[in-house]
């Protein structure tokens, strides 16, 4: 793929960067401030064969794109607050099953209807927790336009890689936001290893050196059986406590063993700040503006951005904020404080934490943002 | 895989061995359930029909019906409670090269799974959904489903059962299924034969497979055993005396089976593929 430059909103990014990532099956449900992903999906999938259906519901669409992929398709779903909710049914078969997918949550208001055109960073937790039982996804968190882009292909990339479900988390901002962006800059994202050798001596959760088990294709003569009830390294559903262990304890041991493949994080004068600025999303957008601004004004801000939001980059962050030697951390989000909880579960022992919340459906400023850090360094 | 063995499976008599994992036995049905028979009437069919195993997928939901994927020797799918349609959708647009099969059962497709079941025959893309109804959700201890019939006791109904029940092919019918059918399971051979004709046809097939409870469904109503059971399902068949399902919507007094409807409404995936077929020969002349 040639590159070029475009100028597109947010959601658009997200579709073209998941068509660059190989993604040829998209199942949807219309919901705001989302929708524009799957329009995008629906006239851009069937120019390079792929395929578009707009399903019965946000379950159905979920369902679907599990479907495609136990085919072997790469595919992607996007929603917003309430379909989230509903996808978190299909999202744990995703975790169990290993079943790689993307799913776009393009958060607004809430909770329930909420505020449909108004952004909210209020699924933070939900993301990470939101599907019932012991279990672990990885979400991403672009912050710009760009970053929607290319963080959708590393979406794929990872989904594949490891079989896991990634929820590409947005906000309603950053998904209607219009900047520009290159195209055809990322390097495209991998392909998940199918199963090859005899069938007979073919397990399909098989504990590999890797924890991922490839995965096999229907076709390929391996008839293999796939369960959402807790299965063996046969596929087949067990309770005994051995293999369960084994079973539960590989879907997060994989995610530990990979640690360095998904976490992504920025920071931004972070070596000598005096407060950092912990912050995701259109937050950390305004939040990287009143770090400039403070700068030239002489106050010591420093700005830490995880991209990737779970697993959080723990080790990240304690060792930035260890090396600038900050005495404060500041969380704004937009919400009633929800990624200011991991924050102080790292950091809280010896550091002031502290959350800047709107919850208003209106974005943090860089004015807020300043105003706070200033308050925290007032004498 | 030893190919020679797949390739001689089709001009083999039938035996049900050759479909089944026999790993998997003895399987977990009660005694007396007609689920058992169900499968077999459709891996009885998939042999008469000479369908490649490699390229065959049965996708089933939850319950007792749901657990009859992980006994069928092909690439099978235990999915999640009422989704198997929307799961088979993604599966059956992404690999128009298999046969998808969905089992699925009265609660998993008339209650929880209600709008994939509607849309999925309004959507008519080719699969088979064999939706065996025992009237009763077996696999929690015997609630009241939406096909149990008047008056039944069941553990969420103790003094009897009194909203009515869903005509499920009328259902499926008025949604636009292109193929309708339904079969008792003491009519082996016809099941068989109904299955065949609804994997055979190019579209979405429903086949309502009328299953007994003997358990904790056809005890606790005094139904008697299963023989009682099937015998009492086959007297209330009116294979002959066809009645508008429109003008009688319910059963249980009269049940007309075999094939109900059969249209010859365009399958969805070849429409879909046609139309990305001329996409991508319009995106070819724009470069």
């Amino acid at each position: 793929m040639t590159s070029r430059r475009l100028n597109l909103q947010g959601n658009q990014a997200c579709a073209l960067g998941a068509i660059a990532a190989g993604c040829r099956f998209f199942a949807g449900y219309p919901i705001t401030p989302s929708s524009e992903i799957a329009e995008t999906m629906s006239g851009e999938l069937p120019r390079v064969g792929g395929t578009f259906v707009q399903m019965e519901d946000e379950i159905a669409s979920m369902a679907a794109v599990i479907g495609a992929s136990m085919g072997g398709v790469k595919a992607m779903t996007a929603t917003s607050g309430p379909g989230f909710s509903l996808k978190q049914e299909n999202l744990g078969y995703a975790c169990g099953a290993e079943i790689p997918c993307v799913v776009v949550n393009v958060m607004r208001g809430g909770p329930s209807t909420g505020m449909p055109t108004r952004p909210a960073q209020g699924d933070i937790m939900q993301a990470r927790w939101g599907t019932h039982g012991d279990h672990t996804v990885i979400v991403l968190a672009p912050a710009s336009v760009a970053e929607t882009y290319s963080e959708t292909i590393r979406a794929f990339d990872l989904s594949e890689r490891l079989r896991v479900p990634v929820v590409l988390l947005l906000d309603e901002v950053i998904g209607h936001l219009v900047e520009t962006v290159e195209l055809g800059t990322t390097a495209t994202a991998a392909t998940r290893k199918f199963a090859t050798g005899p069938r007979e001596e073919f397990q399909p959760y098989a504990v590999t050196e890797d924890l991922v088990p490839p995965m096999p294709r229907p076709g390929d003569g391996y008839r293999a059986h796939t369960t959402g009830l807790t299965h063996a390294p046969d596929g087949f559903p067990t309770q005994k406590p051995d293999e369960v262990r084994a079973a539960i304890g590989r879907l997060s041991d994989k995610l530990v063993l990979h640690r360095e493949l998904i976490e992504s994080w920025h920071s931004q004068a972070a070596d000598d700040a005096e407060v950092m600025i912990v912050a995701i999303g259109i937050t950390a957008r305004a939040a990287q503006k009143a770090v400039d601004d403070l700068r030239a004004q002489g106050v010591r801000a420093g700005l830490f951005r995880p991209v990737t939001l779970w697993p959080f980059p723990e080790q990240a962050l304690r060792d930035v904020v260890a090396k600038s030697g900050a005495r404060a951390v500041i969380v704004p989000e937009m919400n009633q404080g929800q990624l200011v909880l991991e924050v102080e579960r790292l950091l809280g022992r010896d550091l002031k934490v502290t959350g800047l919340n709107r919850f208003d459906g209106e974005p943090l400023s860089p004015a807020d943002i300043a105003a706070r850090v200033r308050e925290e360094l007032a004498p | 895989m030893n190919m020679e063995t797949e390739m001689n499976l089709q001009d083999r008599p039938f035996d049900i061995n050759d479909y089944i994992r026999l790993n998997m036995m003895p399987h977990f049905l009660c005694p007396g359930c007609g689920h058992g028979i169900a499968l077999r009437a459709l891996l009885w069919a998939v042999h008469e029909l000479g369908l490649d195993k490699d390229r065959l997928a049965v996708v089933s939901g939850i319950g007792c019906s749901g657990r009859l994927s992980a006994y069928v020797d092909a690439n099978s799918f235990h999915t999640t409670h009422g989704r198997p349609l929307a799961f088979a959708t993604g599966l059956a647009l992404a690999r128009p090269d298999l046969t998808v099969i969905v089992i699925t059962g009265d609660g998993d497709s008339l209650a929880i799974g209600g709008n994939h079941l509607i849309h999925a025959c309004r959507r008519n893309l080719n699969m088979t959904c064999l939706m065996l109804n025992n009237e009763i959700y077996g696999m929690t201890g015997g609630q009241v489903s939406p096909t149990t019939s008047a008056d039944r006791y069941t553990t969420t109904t103790p003094a009897g059962n009194r909203e009515p029940v869903f005509d499920a092919c009328a259902l499926a019918a008025a949604a636009g299924a292109g193929f309708v059918g339904r079969e008792v399971t003491l009519q082996v051979t016809g099941l068989k034969d109904l299955i065949r004709k609804a994997i055979a046809h190019d579209g979405f097939s429903f086949v309502e497979v009328i299953s007994d409870c003997t358990e904790i469904y056809g005890r606790k109503n005094d139904l008697g055993a299963s023989p009682e059971m099937m015998l009492g399902q086959k007297a209330v068949m009116r294979p002959d005396t066809y009645r508008s399902t429109v003008d009688v919507p319910f059963r249980p007094n009269a049940l007309k089976t075999g094939v109900l409807q059969q249209t010859d409404r365009p399958e969805y995936g070849s429409s879909y593929r046609a139309m990305v077929a001329a996409r991508q020969r319009d995106s070819g002349e724009d470069r």
